[in-house]
């Protein structure tokens, strides 16, 4: 049976693992390459690494980390941030990146999709969608917005209709952060993955507001994610992903576990 | 030292494959085009990722009937992925291209359903009873795939998962093997699966 995947993600800023609440307030959580080693090792099943302050001079400090990180990895390793071009895709994935995830580049540019599939394949294009619920709407979750430049910009973009873009364009996966849930742990935003889920046939990945293993339960169900994907709950060990994974074994949620 | 040759047909990226075939000690050199490298190949790995069109390159170059003849010399051969289902006579998502034909069947989508396709992420494995590249490799053990084309399971089979139905996850006779899964991306369980085919001994060669 395949599994509901659990994907433990890395915030880097130069060179470091940061985490921050609603994409503010960042604390340092320490090295890359060794956080990642060491989630993959306790179990998790992907590792992403998102260089949340991308900028051009940051660029070889990105590469940089990536070689690093993807050195002793041999599970699936994404990698974003910071990708506007093929170009830049290309220097990604030579320096270990299974997966480049784009966000802003690909909203100002949707043909970015198309043109990283075409030399990479489609599988290794997840297009990554920053959501916040607009609260004054009738039905907040058809109404949640595309945030780009790490959550600072509206786009005026439905979640929904730019996650079905995305996928008619060629992304291989969705990664859905609710930026309402971001660093709460509180939950993440069922209602609104459910509504990508179920609008697309690519795999959609939930992300922000993981706290408990019942919220990895309830996203993974109600949810309809694929995979769920959390950061600050592991780096600074309230659970690790075997933890996880036999809690949520045990509630019949099928998962890698042993792992 | 182990020495391998890695077709590069330009279907996706190699690096991680190149990566793991190293982290187990082996000798790794990539060709795209250079025929006589191909004819010394001590091994030989076929990655790939991506749509069955990238293939064509494989005939255009005529890497195609070098690997025919490496296989005939005994030489150990592993196509993952993409590279798996060019071992058969083809797939329907680029029916104007043969495969290899190694394998008589030809590879399809999975079918219309519920589900979603591709399949993402890590299933289970029912190694066959004898399989030389899946030796340790236990049942249930999880690999990671990502595919929306499968080959169906025959008697060659060696390791079949589920997903929507059962399916070929490796194929193997003699000394041609292909995972659909990535081994390289397969953590402990997918290293071991490498390590079994660079100790893959031909029963020439331990005469």
């Amino acid at each position: 049976m395949l599994t509901k995947r659990i994907i433990a993600c890395l915030d880097v800023h130069g060179g470091r693992v940061v985490k921050g609440v609603q994409f503010v307030d960042l604390v340092d959580a320490g090295d890359p390459a060794a956080l990642a080693a060491r989630h993959a090792r306790e179990g998790a099943d992907e590792i992403v690494l998102l260089d949340i302050t991308a900028t051009h001079e940051g660029r070889h400090t990105l590469l940089d980390t990536v070689r690093r990180t993807a050195r002793e990895l041999f599970v699936p390793f994404t990698v974003g941030g910071g990708v506007r071009t093929a170009g830049d895709a290309e220097q990604v994935f030579e320096a270990g990146a299974d997966k480049i995830s784009v966000n802003s580049a690909a909203v100002a540019n949707p043909g970015l999709i198309e043109e990283i599939g075409r030399s990479f394949g489609a599988q290794a294009v997840v297009v990554a969608i920053d959501a916040r619920r607009d609260p004054d709407a009738g039905d907040p979750v058809r109404a949640a917005q595309v945030y780009v430049q790490g959550g600072r910009k509206a786009t005026g973009r439905r979640v929904v209709e730019w996650a079905r873009e995305a996928e008619a364009r060629g992304a291989g996966e969705i990664l859905l952060t609710s930026m309402n849930a971001d660093g709460t742990r509180e939950g993440f935003d069922c209602e609104l993955t459910a509504a990508v889920s179920e609008a697309v046939r690519i795999p959609v990945i939930a992300s922000g507001g993981a706290g408990t293993v019942q919220h990895f339960a309830d996203v993974f169900g109600r949810g309809k994610a694929d995979a769920a994907l959390a950061a600050s709950i592991f780096h600074f060990g309230v659970s690790s992903a075997r933890s996880l994974k036999e809690d949520l074994a045990a509630c019949g949620v099928p998962v890698r576990f042993p792992c | 030292m182990t020495r391998v040759t890695v077709v590069d047909y330009k279907a996706g990226n190699l690096t991680s494959v190149l990566k793991a075939l190293r982290h187990l000690g082996a000798d790794v050199e990539v060709t795209d085009r250079d025929l006589g490298l191909i004819g010394r190949a001590e091994r030989i790995v076929l990655p790939g990722v991506g749509h069955f069109n990238a293939t064509r390159r494989l005939e255009d170059t005529g890497i195609t009937g070098a690997v025919r003849e490496a296989i005939a010399r005994g030489v150990p051969f592993l196509g993952i992925c993409v590279g798996m289902q060019w071992l058969y006579a083809g797939s329907s998502e680029a029916p104007e291209i043969s495969g290899l034909g190694h394998f008589e069947s030809a590879c399809e989508r999975f079918p219309e359903c519920e589900m979603k396709v591709p399949h993402v992420g890590w299933n289970a494995i029912e190694p066959a009873a004898g399989s030389r590249l899946l030796s340790g490799v236990e049942d249930g053990s999880y690999v990671y795939f990502t595919h929306s084309y499968r080959a169906p399971v025959t008697a060659d089979t060696a390791a079949t998962a589920d997903y929507i139905e059962p399916f070929a996850a490796a194929v193997e006779r003699g000394n041609v093997m292909g995972v659909q899964f990535h081994p390289e991306k397969s953590g402990d369980t997918g290293l071991r699966i490498l390590r079994n085919f660079l100790r893959w001994q031909t029963g020439r060669e331990s005469c």
